[in-house]
């Protein structure tokens, strides 16, 4: 059976008549008893599960999914990853994360396609490049690779932008990460589920978690539709869902959960090269490998476990999209979605030990769960091998509520979500 | 577009309302008496339940509060009910 993809293996499949290729992964039942139990099975419970493995050796895991695997956020997202956040906490955070997709292909021996073609934030007027510079330099000493660019930078970037003194919202300048990018959304579940699953990790998909196994104060396991599970060690990676298990468990999050709309066009030739955010409308896009334009916007302003959105986020989405580029106005779109994301009062995730012992957070990532899957995976990785915080989630701990220290990175880093 | 029933003004669309918290969120009495976990549970946590919702709202065209039932899978809307001062209900 061949299990690694390489050239070789290629070339011996060929030959093979391709018979030999293994399932990527396995589908077995659950045990009654494992060193960790990760629920949710999108990106980041995956990656939670393969760090457990790999970092720390913990390779008796089971990852818990109510549905399929990847079917939630990580298959809903526009796949932008960057990292050019304000506060130096969130910095370190998101960059570690953009760290780790720069060698996950080759980790994971799976093809993320991750393409590092720059994120360009467009800036609107002559205080809003004031702003932008102070970001800038924030984020230059925080050791992101960020620059301020002007106009005529930004037009040799996208030269398909409308950058007439006519337009709605005039460009002035723009805030450029080079090393920011998109990647293969499904390929970055799949890849991370292989991956685990070669260590030892079970992967229970269509398995529901009804209710937590509390004894003398600390989660000993989880009941699910398939029968109890029990462990010592459990993390929730469920995003929009959070404030559902947070409520089996017996607390309350300071999590609202929104839908969060995009939609991609029909194929094109290749027009943009680059991911491109207009913050006067909340619209970013991008060009897919197959040629669409994924577009995506600002949260829809009610709350919402519906994975669809309704009508005027996706109007303000799309003619903010006829503002940037109004040669696009002729295309079709050929699909839309909406996913269920967990939003945070100051935009920033909350990691750590929940109120219930042995219980451990990995929610409140909002509309930048895609960006941080590795990150997330790691740190709550490494927070259920340990049983205490990574020097890189402390301040995300959900005791930041109560003590007032909010990483606001909605105000500072003016980014919509 | 879906429309909210506005206790006041009848049917309108849902990009003239804002959502403005869980109903019974009240806030708490003796300000230095107060816990840091009960400030912060009255300011940051949320019910944010799957399925019926009981919430506040604002109409911003009339600027009047009022609460209002809904399902947040379905977006069915059960009930919207003027918010009366204390005495008036």
């Amino acid at each position: 059976m061949t299990r690694h993809y390489s050239l070789l293996s290629l070339i011996k499949e060929g030959f093979a008549n391709q018979k030999g290729w293994q399932p990527a992964w396995r589908s077995p039942e659950p045990k009654a008893r494992y060193d960790a139990i990760v629920i949710g099975g999108g990106g980041h419970g995956l990656a939670t599960a393969y760090y457990l493995a790999k970092n720390h050796g913990i390779t008796n895991v089971a990852i818990i999914e109510k549905g399929w695997l990847g079917g939630g956020n990580t298959g809903r997202n526009t796949t932008t990853i960057r990292s050019n956040y304000f506060y130096p906490e969130s910095a370190a955070l998101y960059e570690r994360s953009l760290q780790l997709y720069e060698g996950l292909s080759k980790d994971l021996n799976y093809n993320v396609m991750f393409s590092q073609r720059g994120v360009l934030t467009m800036v609107h007027s002559k205080g809003e490049m004031e702003i932008a510079a102070r970001l800038v330099n924030a984020m230059q000493i925080n050791g992101i690779d960020s620059d301020l660019l002007d106009i005529d930078a930004c037009k040799k970037i996208v030269p398909l932008y409308d950058f007439s003194p006519k337009s709605r919202f005039q460009v002035l300048g723009g805030v450029w990460q080079g090393r920011a990018g998109v990647a293969r959304h499904d390929a970055v579940a799949w890849g991370y589920a292989r991956a685990a699953d070669r260590l030892g990790v079970d992967i229970i998909q269509n398995c529901e978690v009804t209710e937590f196994m509390i004894e003398g104060g600390r989660c000993r396991g989880v009941m699910t539709s398939k029968g109890p599970i029990r462990s010592d060690k459990v993390s929730l990676s469920v995003a929009g869902n959070s404030s559902q298990m947070a409520a089996k468990a017996g607390f309350r999050l300071p999590v609202i959960s929104y839908t969060l709309q995009a939609c991609v066009s029909e194929p094109v030739k290749p027009i943009l090269d680059t991911v491109v955010l207009a913050p006067a409308t909340a619209t970013y896009v991008s060009q897919s490998d197959k040629g669409e334009l994924v577009i995506g916007g600002g949260i829809d302003r009610v709350p919402s476990y519906a994975q669809r959105g309704n009508l005027p986020a996706l109007e303000v989405v799309l003619s903010g999209l006829m503002e940037m580029f109004p040669t696009v106005g002729q295309l079709k779109l050929m699909r839309q979605w909406g996913g269920v994301v967990d939003v945070t009062p100051d935009s920033s995730p909350i990691m750590g030990e929940s109120p219930l012992p042995g219980l451990y957070l990995n929610c409140g990532w909002g509309t930048g769960g895609f960006k941080s899957i590795p990150v997330g995976g790691e740190m709550t990785a490494y927070m259920m091998a340990n049983g205490k915080h990574h020097d890189l989630t402390r301040p995300f701990d959900l005791e930041r509520f109560r003590t007032g220290r909010l990483i606001d990175e909605a105000a500072g880093s003016g980014i919509a979500h | 577009m879906q429309t909210f029933p506005c206790a006041f003004c009848g049917p309108r669309p849902e990009t003239e309302f804002h959502f403005a918290g869980d109903l019974g969120n009240l806030r708490p009495e003796g300000f230095l008496e107060v816990s840091a976990e009960t400030w912060s549970s009255y300011l940051f946590a949320h019910n944010n339940p799957r399925g019926e919702s009981r919430e506040i709202w604002k109409h911003l065209t009339c600027m009047e509060v009022f609460t209002m039932t809904r399902d947040t899978l379905s977006h069915i809307v059960n009930s919207s009910t003027a918010l009366l001062p204390e005495g008036d209900a």
